[in-house]
């Protein structure tokens, strides 16, 4: 087998310097009665590099890829283009068959690529600090709301109905086992963001509030006036960003007010991958830190006065405090951490302006020209990259029509929210730096054609 | 002291308190052994490796109070020198593809590239999670039948595949338990975890909203089966055991355990970090388990990357199964694979499901590297796989025990990791510097201080991608390591020092963390490394 050195006469000669007769001698402790004599029947054997390949490409040859037709789905998973060298660089195997820094005198590379992704981080959402990364957008939401209850040893929580609602739904099955009170509710299909009714939600039992921004509807919440409302109750504002790109064009959260800054990296060089692996993305302010989950890498001095880089402040993690630590992650999401920072020290925080530039161009590009669909209107009067358009009728039944004629127009609202009557003629459309002229073009005509 | 190696030197590195080697360099560079500075530092504003066309018009007039007043004050670097940057990097890191990385406990093998090469074909990689389920129906297949694998290799009933790393499976498998107990209206308050459990274990049992108790371990390194039944009762909810331990030992009455924990009302929860030991040899299924996460990160040659991304499938029960989290697929009669969320989960028969855990539909990138791997090995392979580990595991135990105290070394073979302890060495002399002295070696050290119950552990699991030559070579520089911890060779003490960096101070870092870049762009004042370092 290709991936297994030792030769019959390696293990003949390792078990007489073990002093054991067989392999299985080797098993004695587990009981007679559940060891297997054999390979597990009813599963195949193994096969040649060859066959393996033309297995799994025969199974991705029956997905729809997103690079092969128009495409235009956003919802927290955005396609943007990654240049080749992130890819190229993660694909050293320095990077990719390292573990965890635990031993820190040879592991400087991630651990520095950790500490200037931090920066990155920090600097993109403006807060003071940020750690090392999260599995994804919708558990860094999860664990910024624990970790406002830590601070304000408060357990009530309150959503904006603009939270993408599989962040809602991570919240509040998170929530029944903690007992923390999660007020939520849905978006209303209106131009302006409910932030009046969310500020009076706001009281005096309130660990924080948790905004959007942009919201899943694609329209931005005043997160200045959310978080003044919410320091005047002690309670903390938690801003959640889906779209990193947004924040080459929009305000930093940070500089809003907001406490706790979290949400999903993929955009900058990980890819969609049907939804994983992703990259949480974690700042705050630096008085929070002793109550942040997940790894850290600060900077430090060797025995011989040289700079260099350790994981630090682990007396919060599992592995040292064990049931009092301030979270149970463990591996986070290394890898991806490094492919957003290589894409972002390639774009700068000019370049990333400018493709934050270039990717609201293309959506006003795609909402000119979709509205002029007969029946199809555009909800927001503020977007950055992403719109509701209102439809005429279903939008979950128009979706699977436009997948027929090869156009992936789109995520329905009916999909998000399966079941609300007063959003299903919601349709969220997404444009990026990828999106072509003849891209809204097709998918113009395809959903006039289908509207028909 | 020590033996002389192949080259009739002998080992030694200086005596402690020697100043370093007087080499200094104007670059601060010493031939191949290369200083980077901070991407911060070597990047201007405005500088950019993306060729982007200022588009023309401007932004939507409702967004104007909201732009952003400064872009984010980060440099960028052209593509040459962004490759040379983190190529510069990337050679300070230890990795498997340089030499052995026998982190017990972490699983660390041979990553195959076919798998990064399949992942990588646009119709996994570049598909978007909400996409119509007609689209990717391949996407879903490749997830179902990596499901069947699992199940089927653990002899369980059902899996859940959205949990994004281990410690996250072990939030589904407890989060699945306390659904079922509140379901039968048996809300119960503690978790047993044995003293010699991963940190996670009793994190995550917290974070679920349980207290945590202790098992005592017996004198050969397993749990105290006597003691866990006397503390079981009705406020039990679950027990937590890793099988193989963490000593590296086979749980012999794991079966009993799961019988007794049954009996009185309770769940098991089998942490699976180390299900490379026993995959194909026997199934946690057969031995009462209700829960058990699988790291495809270690089992399943995923890469580690430095710290992830993970991936951590749940494999349950039939009592837990109907607890499972969503979304999750499901095959129906006609053959077709449905990917099931919250609107048709009642429909599916999945009413009782405790929620989601996660975003989307869990780690297709890690599944489609699993689901190669496992058919490149096959049933008769990954057998060998669990073999191949516990052979190299045993080898290294056995070539070691002279020179390293073996604690439980007396009560038999172990199984994937060989546990060793710093009893033996010279006064002053820790399982520290016997790590660092690895380094200095060559080699990756071993998980050091864990498990938490033997003083000064050190922990090895060889993995079975090491070949026999590769063993022998990593047990001298073990040995020689050891003798010399043993006699009290000073120079130990300062190790490592052919290392990018030496031992670096881990008080400061914390005392005063400096987490984030604190200079401005294209702003000079913060001194290059060269002036900083340079001995």
């Amino acid at each position: 087998m290709r991936y297994l050195p030792l030769t019959e006469a390696d293990r003949a000669e390792m078990l007489a310097v073990i002093g054991a007769a067989t392999v299985d001698d080797l098993f004695a402790d587990v009981p007679a009665q559940a060891r297997l004599d054999g390979p597990i029947a009813g599963l195949p054997l193994h096969a040649s590099e060859l066959a393996v390949e033309r297995h799994m490409t025969g199974l991705a040859a029956r997905n729809l890829s997103a690079g092969s037709v128009p495409f235009f789905l956003g919802a927290g998973a955005y396609r943007h283009h990654v240049p080749a060298s992130v890819d190229h660089l993660i694909q050293r195997g320095e990077f990719l068959t390292a573990y965890t820094p635990y031993q820190p005198e040879i592991a400087q590379g991630t651990l520095q690529a950790l500490f200037e992704f931090q920066t990155q981080v920090a600097r993109l959402y403006g807060t003071e600090i940020a750690n090392a990364s999260m599995y994804d957008g919708s558990t860094a939401c999860w664990e910024a709301i624990l970790m406002a209850g830590r601070i304000t040893r408060r357990d009530r929580v309150v959503l904006s109905g603009g939270l993408h609602p599989h962040y809602a739904q991570v919240v509040r099955t998170m929530a029944k086992f903690t007992r923390d009170v999660i007020d939520t509710r849905l978006p209303e299909l209106q131009a302006e963001p409910d932030d009046i009714a969310l500020i009076s939600s706001i009281d005096g039992e309130t660990a924080c509030v948790v905004v959007q921004y942009p919201d899943i509807l694609g329209r931005i919440p005043d997160l200045a006036a959310i978080a003044e409302a919410a320091h005047a109750r002690g309670a903390l504002l938690v801003a959640v960003v889906t779209e990193p790109v947004a924040l080459g064009l929009i305000e930093a959260p940070g500089h809003l007010g907001a406490d706790i800054v979290v949400g999903e990296g993929q955009s900058l060089g990980v890819g969609l991958q049907f939804g994983g692996p992703y990259l949480g993305l974690f700042g705050c302010r630096e008085k929070f830190v002793r109550q942040m989950p997940g790894r850290l890498c600060g900077q430090t001095v060797d025995a011989e006065g040289k700079r260099g880089f350790v994981l630090t402040l682990s007396t919060r993690e599992q592995h040292i405090r064990r049931e009092k630590a301030t979270s149970n992650i463990c591996t986070n999401s290394g890898l991806c951490a490094l492919s957003f920072s290589i894409h972002m020290t390639l774009l700068g925080g000019e370049g990333l302006a400018r493709l934050a530039r270039i990717n609201h161009a293309r959506a006003q590009a795609m909402v000119a020209r979709l509205t002029q669909v007969p029946g199809v209107s555009c909800l927001n009067d503020a977007y950055f990259n992403e719109v509701t358009l209102l439809l005429p009728r279903d939008a979950r039944d128009v979706v699977r029509a436009l997948a027929e004629r090869r156009v992936l127009g789109g995520v329905s609202l009916g999909r998000l929210y399966p079941g609300v009557a007063s959003l299903r003629h919601g349709l969220l459309v997404t444009a990026t730096e990828t999106t072509t002229d003849e891209d809204i073009a097709i998918f113009a005509a395809e959903l006039e054609g289908v509207l028909a | 002291m020590t033996a002389v190696n192949a080259a009739g030197w002998r080992p030694a590195i200086g005596e402690a308190g020697d100043a370093p080697p007087a080499v200094a360099t104007m670059s601060g560079d010493r031939g191949l052994m290369l200083e980077e500075p901070l991407s911060f530092e070597l990047g201007a504003p405005g500088k950019c490796g993306v060729d982007l066309d200022e588009p023309e018009g401007a932004p939507v007039a409702g967004l104007a109070r909201f732009l952003r007043r400064q872009a984010p004050a980060l440099p960028g670097l052209t593509e040459p020198e962004a490759i040379r940057h983190y190529t510069r990097l990337s050679r300070q890191n230890y990795a498997i593809d340089l030499g052995p990385f026998p982190l017990g406990s972490c699983t660390m093998k041979h990553n195959p590239r076919l798998n990064e090469k399949v992942a990588r074909l646009p119709g996994f990689a570049d598909v978007h999670p909400l996409q119509p389920q007609n689209t990717v129906r391949g996407a879903l297949d490749v997830i179902n039948q990596l499901a069947h694998w699992l199940v089927t290799l653990t002899g369980m009933h059902g899996v859940a595949m959205t949990p994004k790393a281990g410690a996250h499976g072990e939030l589904c498998g407890l989060l699945c338990i306390r659904a079922a107990l509140e379901a039968r209206g048996d809300a119960r308050s503690v978790v047993l975890v044995p003293e010699s459990a991963h940190g996670t274990n009793p994190a995550t049992a917290a974070f679920a909203g349980y207290r945590v108790e202790s098992i005592p371990a017996t004198a050969d390194g397993r749990v105290d089966l006597a003691a866990l039944k006397g503390r079981l009762g009705p406020d039990v909810a679950a027990v937590m055991i890793t099988n193989p331990n963490t000593c590296g030992l086979f749980e012999r009455d794991m079966k009993a355990i799961a019988d007794a924990a049954h009996a009185a009302g309770a769940f098991v929860y089998c942490d699976g970090a180390n299900f490379n030991a026993i995959v194909g040899k026997v199934r946690p299924g057969d031995l009462g388990v209700d829960a058990m996460h699988i790291n495809l990160h270690k089992t399943f040659s995923t890469p580690h990357g430095g710290g992830g991304p993970g991936s951590g499938p749940v494999v349950l029960s039939e009592a837990l199964s109907p607890f499972g989290p969503l979304p999750f697929t499901a095959r129906t009669a006609d053959g077709v694979v449905h990917l099931v969320e919250e609107e048709d989960a009642e429909a599916m028969g999945h009413a009782q499901g405790f929620g989601r855990m996660s975003a989307f539909h869990g780690q297709m990138g890690m599944f489609t590297r699993a689901l190669a791997y496992i058919l490149s090995h096959g049933a008769d392979g990954l057998r060998q796989v669990a073999e191949d580990a516990v052979l190299n595991a045993n080898y290294v135990l056995r070539s070691c025990e002279d020179v390293l105290t073996a604690p439980f070394g007396a009560s038999g073979p172990c199984m994937h990791e060989a546990l060793f302890s710093d009893a033996g060495l010279a006064d002053h002399f820790s399982t520290l510097d016997v790590a660092k002295g690895l380094i200095d070696e060559g080699f990756h050290p071993m998980t050091v201080y864990f498990p938490l119950v033997v003083k000064g552990a050190m922990l090895i699991e060889p993995t079975e991608t090491e070949s026999r030559a590769g063993l022998d070579r990593f047990i001298a520089s073990l040995r020689s390591v050891a003798e010399r911890a043993r006699a009290g060779d000073e120079s130990l003490h300062s190790a490592p020092r052919f290392a990018p960096r030496r031992r670096l101070d881990e008080t400061l870092a914390a005392r005063k963390p400096v987490l984030v870049w604190q200079g401005t762009p294209g702003v000079p004042g913060a001194p290059a490394l060269s002036e900083i370092g340079g001995s």
